[in-house]
């Protein structure tokens, strides 16, 4: 029994090492244990949050645009989402072929939420449709017993009440793509949408406001346990923009269908009370998402509709560039008023031959029946006489030839031509033609609708260097609104001499644009004809005489431009209006201009103090 | 001796530490109901009770009645292994349970007892010099390997292992030489490319699968990392009683069954880890001093192994669920929850206790009982 103590001693022997092996191994869990519960313990107390905690962002609601008065133009309506919970349906296919019968849904539709519950946990919330219509929603809710596990959600979604008018001024909301993540969590939101164009883009900052937050604790699988924390986010603030909404519509409903555009401004502040660009397009179907279909149509319109061609549109100034030379000149003092040129309906320079738009020629002419009958030769001689630099140096004092720092993406610099330009442009000498061919706004010479706007209200204000503003913000994506404008530093009698000339544009008979006069007691208004040519020529060519533009296919017609500025006795109102391929400002833009005027004088929006309004608005 | 005076020499230190490992047992799976009794706590103690009422039964056993009837439980078990084979009820991923109707057993389970109780009865009778030749080696070899290879078709690795590591330990003690053990290493080692070429694509497919499990990061891997989450979230002290993140937001898989150490340490800290780890040693050890204690061979042998059984589920769980070893479906004794794993425990607690009541009794070298000693006792 006892017997074979050898077995019993190696047993024993044995048996110890086998004891302290196991002592061994646990003694490894417990150092392993210490590992991980001591030493490396904040580590993981982190990775344990973050499993447990999910942070999730609410969005903000976006600011709304109003205009000078306080109408919306911008504003965020409730968007219904209906959802289907499939854990909350007791019979998820009644549910759907309900819901089939009750708000149009395809088979597409179908498909894709019967795909969607399959692949996602149960209880998360599956989209069935986004923005029902109020109807839709009553149908609905009259329903709802016999459609279990269906959830109404109310989003927000952004509408623009004015559809058309003022696309360009107001831009869009879309999804935010890859190159606009800034590292704000919020943009990461599904769903979320920024500003891409226009005030919505400029001010997006102000408009998008600061995200709340909401803490929740979630499961191994996602489910919500619990909310541990909620932080209010931060509406987005409204943006005021200077517009009259009546006048915009005013504007946009007398332009039509032609392309073109319009800009009214206050000469005293640099308010923009109109800026219309047409044809235009429907910044809703921005924002409820554009199919690749409309975006391409929209693209390769002719008339550009995605184009603000108020700011972004460049035109050769033509005739309206006509007072720019004739300030340049009377500054410098190489004419007076009363210098007198004869137009026998050309002028030659060398071998080349400078026509005027009347082959006949204007007679004799002094400088305010120069800018009367737009006679080129008369500033052909003035331009001769005055030389390209200081055209350009007064051009630019008046605003052209550089972004005036509106606010709207998308301002375009315009050109003002001098010799240094084209020596280091096109490395080639300043010829003397060109400077005559500048003097009729012609040749190099480039302009936005808005540089030419703001050059009629510096005319009109004489004084200031007046900019023109959309908002009131007084910074405007970081650049600051000078308090102050800069002095025009033009003498007064020369400004009084042109604006004499302007007044007789549209009032005195045989003026180009006489016949679009604002015929009305009391309200006189001055302006400027043009007219831009659009054929990219060479010099030579363009020396070459008068074209026909109604022989030309409307693409290659001129331009036709329209300055303006009212009432002449105490200007307030400064306008430009070019229609595109219109052929001739006297008879495409004067009359637009006219019709637009007085409007803007019926309402006179400038002089009512939008304080009171929009105190009543609030 | 009498039942009732068994009953007194019963080792009541070691039976009020197992309690305690009940204890923390039913306390643990309250906390993973978030303070119910049920599904868990409930039925678990129940199970206990029971077990403990069967573990005593055993222990009031002659325990050379298991000795005599060792073959024989494991040829029952052997013929259960192999109904499972042919219609064993899918569980768990794995074919592991047979249905007798009125209960599930799993066979691979009893089969851990039946084996140590075999080889202990087949050691008791060689001697030192015996067991030195290989010739004597053969039947004891064979006697693992069968039930190795079928559960290892179930497939159930860590079950194998467990047979197979308990019976190293027990070839080891009874005095098997290092030399023979690297014979049968070699030997089996040489054998794996001769048989690899006549496996099945599926079979191969398994058997990489179950050495390395990590190639399925979702799965395995995935579990691995939030346990670590786990337990180094729960830092020293724990997050406490029912507030284990982790596991009641179920980023924990299994808490109540292989993970349940992950969630008790996470809840109470490496303090808790510890006295748990602590309770196990003490039962262990209570274990060894029972096993050495017996004046035979077989009770020691069947002590130690039964010892060293109860040690490796302790160890290899812990070891898998702090990311130690790779993941194996093995349960923390007497923790986790589940009957058949308990009962096979407790059976072997009681089968430790026997060992320990009977250590004086007269044992032939060639069998339990000679005929007359046999007769004398049950007459008597």
């Amino acid at each position: 029994m006892h017997g074979d103590p050898d077995r019993t001693r190696v047993l024993s022997r044995r048996m110890m090492m086998l004891g302290l092996g196991q002592v061994g191994l646990l003694g490894a869990l417990i150092a392993r244990l210490y590992s991980l519960q001591v030493l490396e313990s904040d580590r993981y107390r982190l990775l344990s949050d973050e499993n447990r905690f999910s942070t999730r962002l609410l969005a903000p609601p976006r600011g709304r645009i109003l205009d000078r008065f306080g109408v919306p133009l911008a504003i965020n309506i409730p968007n219904f989402v209906i959802q289907v919970i499939s854990e909350r349906a007791e019979n998820l296919d009644k549910t759907l072929e309900t819901l089939t019968r009750l708000i149009p849904l395809t088979d597409q539709d179908c498909q894709r939420i019967r795909r969607e519950i399959e692949r996602r946990r149960s209880f998360v919330p599956v989209m069935v449709r986004e923005h029902l219509s109020w109807e839709e929603m009553v149908r609905i809710q009259v329903n709802f017993p016999d459609l279990s596990g269906v959830v109404i959600e109310q989003g927000l979604t952004r509408f623009y009440p004015l559809y058309e008018l003022g696309a360009h001024v107001l831009g869009y909301v879309a999804a935010v793509a890859e190159e606009d993540q800034t590292g704000d969590r919020l943009l990461e939101l599904p769903g979320f949408r920024v500003g891409k164009a226009g005030t919505e883009r400029l001010h997006d900052m102000a408009l998008r406001g600061r995200g709340g937050t909401y803490t929740v604790e979630v499961n191994a699988v996602g489910r919500i346990v619990k909310a541990v924390d909620w932080h209010e986010g931060e509406a987005g603030s409204d943006v005021h923009l200077t517009l009259d909404v009546r006048l915009q519509q005013f504007a946009a409903e007398r332009l039509g269908l032609e392309s073109a555009a319009v800009v009214v401004m206050d000469i005293l502040t640099g308010d923009v009370l109109t800026l219309v660009s047409t044809p235009s397009f429907d910044p809703n179907r921005f924002s409820r998402g554009l199919s690749a279909t409309e975006w391409k149509d929209l693209l390769s319109h002719p008339q550009a509709p995605l184009t603000n061609k108020a700011v972004a549109g460049q035109y050769a100034p033509g005739s309206t560039f006509k007072m720019i030379v004739a300030l340049a000149a009377l500054e410098a003092g190489v004419v007076t008023p009363e210098v007198r040129i004869h137009c026998f309906g050309s002028l030659s320079l060398g071998n080349a031959r400078f026509h005027c738009w009347k082959s006949g020629g204007h007679g004799t002419m002094d400088l305010v029946l120069g800018l009367q009958h737009s006679c080129d030769v008369y500033f052909y001689e003035v331009a001769r006489r005055v030389g390209i630099d200081r055209i350009a140096k007064m051009a630019r004092r008046f605003g052209l030839g550089a972004r005036l720092g509106f606010d709207l993406p998308g301002e375009q610099n315009g050109l003002v031509p001098e010799r240094t330009w084209k020596m280091q442009v096109l490395k080639e000498p300043w010829q003397l033609g060109e400077t005559l061919v500048a003097g009729i706004g012609q040749g190099f010479t480039l302009a936005t609708p808005l540089q030419l706007c703001t050059m009629v209200a510096r005319i009109a204000n004489g004084r200031a260097q007046v900019l023109p503003r959309l908002s009131r913000a007084p910074v405007t994506n970081g650049v600051r609104r000078p308090d102050q404008f800069e002095p025009l530093g033009v003498q007064p009698q020369n400004i009084a001499v042109v604006r004499q000339g302007m007044y007789a544009v549209s009032n005195v008979p045989g003026g180009t644009a006489y016949r679009a006069r604002l015929n009305q007691p009391g309200l006189v208004m001055s302006g400027k004809t043009g007219t831009s040519q659009v054929r990219r020529v060479t010099p030579r060519e363009r020396v070459s005489g008068v074209r026909k533009n109604q022989n030309l296919p409307w693409a290659q017609r001129d331009h036709a431009l329209f300055v303006a500025y009212a009432p002449e006795n105490d200007p307030r109102y400064a306008m430009v209006v070019i229609v595109e391929h219109g052929c001739s400002g006297s008879k495409a833009a004067a009359p637009v201009a006219r019709d637009i005027m007085r409007e803007v004088l019926k309402l006179d929006p400038a002089r009512v103090s939008t304080a009171i309004v929009r105190s009543t608005n609030h | 001796m009498s039942w009732r005076e068994k009953l007194r020499h019963v080792n009541w230190s070691l039976v009020l530490f197992i309690n305690g490992l009940g204890l923390v047992s039913i306390t643990a799976l309250v906390s993973a109901a978030d303070g119910n009794l049920e599904p868990w706590a409930g039925r678990q103690a129940l199970r206990f009770m029971v077990s403990v009422v069967v573990m005593l039964t055993v222990a009031v056993v002659d325990i050379r009645f298991w000795m005599r009837g060792a073959y024989v439980l494991y040829a029952i078990c052997l013929i259960l292994l192999l109904l499972v084979d042919i219609h064993g009820t899918v569980g768990m991923g794995a074919q592991r349970w047979i249905d007798l109707c009125f209960i599930q057993i799993q066979p691979s389970e009893i089969m851990k007892v039946a084996l140590t109780l075999s080889l202990a009865r087949y050691f008791h009778g060689r001697s030192l010099d015996e067991v030195a030749k290989l010739t004597y080696l053969l039947f004891p070899l064979l006697l693992v390997l069968l039930p190795v290879g079928l559960v290892l078709k179930q497939p159930d690795l860590g079950t194998a292992m467990i047979l197979l590591m308990v019976s190293s330990t027990l070839f080891f003690l009874a005095g098997a030489r290092l030399w023979q053990f690297a014979v049968v290493l070699v030997t089996s080692i040489t054998l794996v490319p001769v048989t690899w070429p006549f496996l099945h694509d599926y079979q191969r497919k398994r058997i990489l699968t179950f050495l390395n499990p990590e190639t399925d990061p979702l799965g395995a891997g995935y579990h691995i990392m939030q346990s670590k989450i786990a337990l180094g979230s729960g830092g020293l002290f724990g997050k406490g009683f029912g507030k284990g993140t982790q596991s009641h937001l179920n980023f924990l898989p299994e808490k109540q069954t292989d993970f349940i150490f992950t969630m008790w340490a996470e809840e109470q800290g490496m303090v808790g880890g510890v006295a748990l780890l602590f309770l196990y040693t003490i039962v262990i050890a209570f274990s060894y001093t029972l096993a050495f204690r017996s004046r035979n061979q077989f009770g020691r042998l069947l002590g130690l192994g039964l010892t060293t059984t109860f040690f490796l589920y302790v160890f290899i769980n812990a070891a898998m669920v702090m990311g130690l070893i790779p993941v194996v479906g093995i349960p923390l004794p007497l923790i986790s929850y589940g009957g058949t794993a308990m009962m096979t425990v407790m059976f072997g607690f009681g089968l430790l206790l026997s060992i320990d009541i009977h250590r004086d009794v007269p044992m032939s070298r060639h069998g339990p009982y000679s005929r007359d000693l046999f007769l004398k006792k049950t007459l008597s």
